[in-house]
């Protein structure tokens, strides 16, 4: 892709203003960094990170019957969320694999669908090629609407003196339409971070302002801007998974560990029978958390060991600033070379390097 | 962005500031900015004969692996082992503590291939 067909987002002119390094992802420009990952992943763990999430793809749901035909199409439950609760669902191939990890919001007569920046286009062609007789009413609010995030344990207290709720009503994993800096918002307490912090969906002519003003009232706070680069490091310490690497068409949910997101229970649904099959049988490949026992980083597409026998490769790896600076990955491995505490072994350059199977997240939140 | 003007340069952004037959090879300020926070750093080993241009090692910052260069032709005498604790050093002094391997047998000849401080500037500045 060329420079000339990336889109910008709606706060575009504040990412140079703030020095940030752009890069094209998700069909956007955007800022992997701005001071370096290193001091924005300290923000975040410790202070508070701002961040631009414009690229992600918005959509909006609207008709009675948008639940039901949400679930015949994800394999989470849609037609048991509460009123402006916020739930993490999977939308699935007839095999099982993944096309995409979204997150639903039911809003006040409508839902909000986040989903991928990368897969926001197939999404939208998936939605509308599902819609039928369904009455449901899909809107694209994608490179229109932006998404802002601050994450962090100070970002509730950042926030708070700028919107007219209460953010200690609003609970984790739900939303609330609100005002921000006097602009109208659909605030929510979700993120990507393993931090506590919100996340608010603005209008893009409205996004400039609201960044600017936090960045100006809370600098003196620690308030950092924080690029894509420290965001996957944040999310892969907290085990949290990254579609394309944890999960692909070909890579499903529950190779993901992500079993507690199913449920069988429900009707038909897409992908039911395979995920289904997969969860009886237990033999697939799945992903693992590894830790490094050295100082060489694993990286995406290594490959992994198990004595002399090859049992997968690297998904994600990275240095982890929240596990004592030691180097976490995860692998898609097979199954026997999946348990805790199993020793692995990674090739980096065409030597062996140690590696342990440990259990994710490598990093929890102290409560 | 730093520049010392008494280095000699090549298009991979090392510095070479050879004293006898010995030279010191680094990385420019330019370079480590370029790479970011670097976590790791995999040097060559002591005693090997390299050519100039060869990959003898890499840095890795947080998010990319890069392969490191030998600027000059020689036989590596000395690595910085400071580096291994501590490769962030590589990010703060690039040009002093930051220093990453010497090489012996170098000929003041090897210089004329590189670029002076002015030349690189333009370089990085394109």
């Amino acid at each position: 892709m060329t420079a000339e067909t990336l889109k910008r987002t709606a706060l575009h002119d504040e990412h140079l203003k703030l020095g940030g390094r752009l890069v094209p992802f998700g069909g956007f420009e955007m800022p992997v960094q701005y001071a370096g990952i290193l001091k924005e992943h300290d923000a975040v763990r410790n202070r508070a990170g701002l961040f631009d999430l414009s690229h992600m793809g918005q959509f909006i749901l609207e008709g009675e019957n948008v639940a039901a035909w949400a679930d015949r199409l994800t394999i989470n439950a849609v037609e048991t969320m509460k009123p402006l609760q916020a739930r993490y669902n999977i939308f699935c191939n007839a095999a099982g694999g993944a096309h995409d990890d979204v997150i639903f919001y039911k809003l006040d007569g409508r839902w909000l669908l986040v989903v991928n920046a990368s897969n926001a286009d197939k999404m939208w062609k998936l939605l509308n090629a599902h819609v039928g007789d369904s009455g449901v009413k899909l809107t694209s609010l994608h490179g229109k609407n932006a998404l802002i995030a601050i994450q962090g344990p100070k970002a509730l207290a950042m926030l708070q003196p700028h919107v007219d709720i209460d953010l200690n009503a609003v609970k984790y994993y739900f939303c609330a339409e609100a005002t921000v800096y006097g602009k109208n918002a659909v605030l929510a307490r979700t993120g990507y971070t393993g931090e506590d912090g919100f996340e608010l969906f603005v209008d893009g002519a409205d996004a400039p302002e609201i960044w600017t003003a936090l960045l100006r009232d809370h600098v003196a706070d620690g308030l950092e801007p924080c690029g894509l680069g420290a965001r996957d490091v944040l999310r892969l310490e907290a085990g949290m998974p990254l579609y394309g690497h944890e999960m692909t068409e070909e890579i499903t949910p529950v190779q993901a560990g992500l079993n507690w997101a199913l449920k069988l229970g429900k009707p038909a649904f897409t992908g039911k029978e395979a995920l289904a099959a997969q969860v009886e049988a237990d033999t697939f490949p799945r992903i693992a958390g590894l830790v490094m026992n050295g100082r060489v980083p694993a990286r995406e597409g290594y490959k992994v060991f198990l004595g002399d026998r090859e049992v997968g490769e690297i998904r994600s790896g990275s240095m982890a600033p929240s596990c004592g600076g030691k180097n976490i990955a995860t692998a898609l491995v097979e199954k026997d070379a999946a348990t805790l505490g199993a020793e692995l072994e990674v090739e980096i350059r065409g030597a062996r390097h140690a590696a342990t199977v440990t259990a994710q997240p490598f990093y929890k939140r102290p409560k | 962005m730093s520049l010392p003007q008494d280095l000699h340069y090549s298009n991979d952004h090392e510095w070479v500031k050879l004293e006898g037959d010995v030279a010191t090879v680094g990385i420019t300020d330019y370079a480590q900015n370029s790479l970011g926070d670097i976590v790791f750093v995999e040097l060559p080993k002591v005693g090997t004969v390299f050519g100039q241009g060869d990959n003898v090692g890499v840095i890795e910052s947080v998010k990319a692996v890069s392969d490191l260069f030998t600027p000059v032709a020689g036989r590596v005498s000395e690595v910085n082992t400071a580096l291994d604790a501590d490769s962030s050093i590589l990010n703060r002094e690039p040009y002093t503590d930051g220093w990453l391997f010497k090489m012996k047998d170098v000929g003041e000849e090897q210089l004329e291939s590189l670029l002076d401080a002015a030349a690189y500037a333009k370089l990085t500045a394109e």
